[in-house]
């Protein structure tokens, strides 16, 4: 299962890429690994606002529909237009092509609430 | 081990454009007695494109064909867990057809429907006397349709009083379209975790003054009775909440227990699982709505009054939330679910949930040695495994692939959420002990094959007249309708 050195996690299994004060958000190997084959993604308008812990998204996968949770509270800047013809992207490539928005986030500090990719792991491994 | 699935005669179809010929007919005509008029140019066509052309043997057997691919209770084990798919007794079916009954027309003047308002009201008593609430509705035309109906109601009363409020608490053993009925109704919806039980104190931490109702399952989706749901219902009240109960587990309570004993104030039922009216292609189904004395003023309407010596519409009900569907519900239905209760009478329908819980505690027993059962505790109707214990990687799917090779549909699968590979088993009391011993029988033998051979598991079905589908490939890429090729030059 991989976890990069670079990204921060939530609890809900979302990824948070942190450049300046814009995060890229999406979904981790494990929570791709199991919902299984990826067939729609939901994502918000640009310019959305989007709240810490509120559901921004959806991905439907053949074995269940799932909200994606907002790791932070701010604006929608960009999403990956790509996904709602490609969901499958998310399952070949959770950390990259498999991106789903971009955020401007409000206030910096709540990032501090994230976990680096060893709590993750840690997490992850007493969750099971 | 008796096996019944077989490869058969089982013949493929194409589909019925695909038979065309030009020129081809299945039906004739008689000669023409009237002088012919023709229609302006405009209105016609050359070519009907696309049209079928086929001759009557063909469509007979296209039809046929397809109808043997069909699977239901009247062909098998069918144990979807949370659908209670019992078999449905052909008494239904035979009162149902009455002329009197299936020929009304719906705006047949009350003073010449009396007899199926008779019926209406009679099931509304029955299943009032069955829950313990004092009004209901049998409007609703399925399930979800009765959640979306009692949570108007819901809402209709905290408007009354002056705020609507905000929230609805659902635990993660809801049923699956207990949020979407909460949202439609324009609350947010606030999930909370349960460990198997949902824990009063955790419902009484969640509670304030915007909680306008909490949405339970009872049975939960595990199967599982909630064993503070008194206390659960006293922590909703004590902030001014509601309690609205989905009901689709009744088959697990009839008899033994009336959900408005315990504090619930807004339950639906389903009458096509709990009371044997077919579940169809996806319906009709119907999903009566009961309520406490206190919510019936705002019951869609109309609502059938028992006047001294005759039956009448009572339309002048002005806190109601008005009409939720067309008429009185799907009348048809209503007949079969009270053709079923009149059979078995209040004694038959507890031994119902009487045998429905000692089924598939029977299965709990036989498949625990081999399947890994994360909730322990004492389930009900239904019991769900995980697929911890498969081996050599398979998983819940294609285990649930492979018993289809052994003559039985799959139980759910993958649902609840809160289980990891569920597999969910709910026989119902239809079932004879040796049905259920074939199916015991094919879940230990899958078991094995996992440990043997996982190679077969992950290859099945097997036997089957086409092999596993693509349901990823089906559900990105679906093709929803013939289209003619282009015509080659």
């Amino acid at each position: 299962m991989e976890i990069p050195e670079e990204l921060k996690f939530t609890e809900d299994h979302e990824w948070v890429l942190v450049e300046d004060d814009i995060v890229t958000v999406g979904i981790t190997d494990f929570a791709q690994e199991s919902l299984g084959d990826i067939v729609f993604v939901e994502l918000p308008n640009v310019g959305a606002k989007v709240d810490a812990g509120k559901a921004f998204g959806v991905v439907e996968s053949v074995k269940a529909v799932s909200d994606v949770y907002a790791p932070i509270s701010g604006q929608v800047v960009e999403i990956n237009e790509e996904l709602p013809d490609a969901p499958e992207v998310i399952n070949t490539s959770p950390y990259e092509d498999g991106w789903m928005v971009k955020i401007k986030v409000e206030d910096l500090a709540d990032l501090d609430d994230l976990m680096d990719a060893n709590a993750y792991q840690e997490f992850l491994e007493n969750e099971d | 081990m008796n096996e019944i699935g077989t490869r058969g005669l089982a013949l493929n179809e194409k589909l019925i454009f695909e038979h065309s010929r030009t020129g081809r007919r299945g039906f004739s005509l008689p000669e023409l007695d009237v002088p012919e008029a023709s229609l302006p140019g405009e209105l016609t066509r050359d070519e009907m494109d696309g049209l079928p052309e086929v001759s009557e043997v063909e469509v007979v057997r296209h039809f046929t064909r397809l109808s043997s691919w069909n699977y239901g209770v009247d062909s098998g084990f069918y144990p979807l867990g949370s659908c209670t798919m019992k078999y449905n007794p052909k008494v239904n079916e035979t009162a149902a057809q009455k002329a009197g009954l299936a020929l009304i027309h719906p705006y047949t003047p009350a003073a010449l429907s009396q007899g199926a308002m008779e019926i209406i009201y009679k099931l509304e008593q029955m299943l009032g006397e069955i829950s313990g609430f004092p009004a209901i509705t049998v409007h609703p035309a399925a399930g979800a349709h009765g959640e979306l109906t009692g949570m108007m109601v819901i809402r209709a009363f905290h408007e009354k009083q002056g705020n609507p409020r905000r929230k609805v608490l659902i635990p993660d053993t809801a049923h699956g379209t207990n949020p979407a009925s909460a949202v439609l109704c324009g609350y947010e919806v606030v999930s909370i975790s349960s460990d198997g039980y949902l824990a009063a104190e955790e419902v009484a931490a969640h509670m304030d003054d915007e909680v306008a109702a909490l949405m339970i399952t009872n049975p939960n989706t595990l199967g599982l009775f909630e064993k503070e749901i008194v206390e659960i219902c006293a922590a909703v009240h004590a902030k001014g909440g509601l309690v609205y109960c989905d009901g689709a587990n009744m088959n697990a309570l009839l008899g033994v227990c009336k959900p408005a004993d315990l504090g619930i104030d807004v339950m639906h039922f389903n009458l096509h699982k709990t009371f044997s009216t077919p579940h169809g292609g996806g319906g009709p189904g119907a999903g009566p709505v009961g309520v406490t004395k206190e919510l019936e003023p705002f019951l869609p309407h109309p609502r059938i009054q028992l006047k001294k010596d005759h039956y009448a519409w009572d339309v002048n009900r002005p806190d109601a939330i008005g009409r939720l569907r067309a008429f009185h519900g799907n009348f048809g239905i209503l007949v079969r679910a009270y053709t079923y209760i009149r059979m078995l009478g209040a004694d038959g329908l507890r031994r119902t949930s009487e045998m429905a819980v000692l089924n598939a505690n029977y299965i709990r027993a036989r498949l625990e040695p081999h399947y890994h059962l994360p909730y322990k505790q004492r389930s009900l109707h239904e019991v769900v495994f995980s697929e911890q214990n498969l081996k050599g990687g398979c998983h819940t799917m294609d285990a649930a692939k492979r018993l289809i090779d052994y003559g039985f549909h799959p139980p759910t699968v993958y649902f609840p959420l809160v289980v990891k590979g569920a597999i969910m088993i709910e026989p119902t009391e239809t079932e004879t002990r040796e049905s259920i011993d074939e199916f015991c029988d094919a879940m230990i033998q899958i078991a094995k094959e996992s440990e043997e051979n996982p190679a077969l598991l992950k290859m099945a079905p097997v036997k089957t007249r086409t092999r596993r589908m693509d349901e990823a490939l089906a559900a990105r890429k679906p093709k929803l309708r013939w289209v003619k090729e282009e015509k080659k030059n």
